[in-house]
């Protein structure tokens, strides 16, 4: 599919062979990275450890941010990458070595409220997945009339996302520079020791 | 013009979203709840980014995904400063542990 307005030169045949084979890897390699999501998810839940579901986590993101490539969405996986990956959970990493006492025999959570958090959990997974069963979503009017080439000629998203944050959502985007400031400020604000200092 | 369901996508978002329930009211330490709810993040914004597919002019999606990511920063940043403190004061991470002193 990416590579598809390069491929102009080869005779239609081979072109549509090619093409069957890359949707055949995109769909093997989503179903992959599915599976590996919804794994390292139930891990991160399941451990007792606190550094395990940690790392666990960092698999789970990872995974999520491959599935967005295959979306189309390149520029959302890279943001993915470096912010999630390199960021939030590096702070949580860090969230664990502070808060909890290293010299325990490991840093260990334990569970609460097992049954009464699966019966929920349960529930809004079955809730949830039936309605999406239910709805027939491929069926929506507007889905059939767009078509799903999103790329079309151009090589990724980066263009079209930069020229729209800085048009047509140019205000929300001056106002999360202005939260991320003032949530840079207040963390660093509360977890000052003031009496130390 | 075999693509990737829809309905898969919405699915595993499904899946993990409910498994970002199951951190959250399951687990005691606060870190972990926090994860939760990065779970749950990611669940929304795989929903936004999938509908954004069928969106290729527009993108608006993606847009917005990106200010979810944004924002889901912000709050793990001020989260986990807050977790800090709650460290500090009560000598515990552990939600059920910790008991505000009578005046």
């Amino acid at each position: 599919m990416l590579l598809q307005g390069a491929k102009k030169g080869t005779s239609g045949r081979l072109r549509q062979k090619t093409n069957n084979e890359q949707r055949i890897t995109e769909t093997v390699l989503f179903y992959l990275f599915a599976i590996l999501a919804i794994l390292s998810a139930a891990y991160m839940v399941l451990t007792r450890n606190l550094l395990y579901a940690g790392f666990s986590l960092l698999i789970t993101l990872l995974s999520v941010a491959g599935i967005y490539v295959l979306l189309f969405a390149d520029f959302i996986a890279v943001t993915q990458l470096m912010v999630y990956v390199g960021g939030v959970l590096v702070l949580i990493l860090f969230g664990i070595m502070l808060s909890s006492r290293v010299h325990d025999k490991s840093v260990l959570s334990e569970s609460v409220n097992k049954v009464w958090g699966t019966l929920v959990a349960g529930l809004i997974l079955v809730g949830l997945s039936y309605t999406i069963l239910k709805a027939n979503i491929s069926a929506l009017p507007w889905l059939q009339t767009t078509q799903l080439d999103v790329l079309g000629n151009q090589k990724s998203t980066v263009q079209s996302i930069g020229i729209k944050l800085m048009t047509d959502v140019v205000v929300p985007f001056e106002l999360a520079s202005l939260l991320l400031l003032v949530a840079l400020m207040g963390a660093a604000y509360i977890a000052t020791d003031k009496q130390k200092v | 013009m075999e693509q990737i369901p829809l309905e898969h996508i919405l699915l595993l978002s499904a899946v993990l979203f409910s498994i970002g329930i199951l951190a959250v009211i399951s687990k005691r330490h606060a870190v972990v709840v926090l994860m939760g709810i990065e779970l749950i993040f990611n669940a929304a914004n795989l929903n936004l980014v999938a509908f954004s597919r069928h969106d290729p002019q527009l993108l608006q999606g993606q847009v917005f995904s990106l200010f979810v990511i944004l924002v889901a920063a912000a709050e793990a940043a001020v989260a986990l400063a807050i977790v800090l403190r709650v460290y500090q004061y009560f000598k515990t991470a552990n939600l059920n542990q910790i008991i505000i002193p009578e005046k």
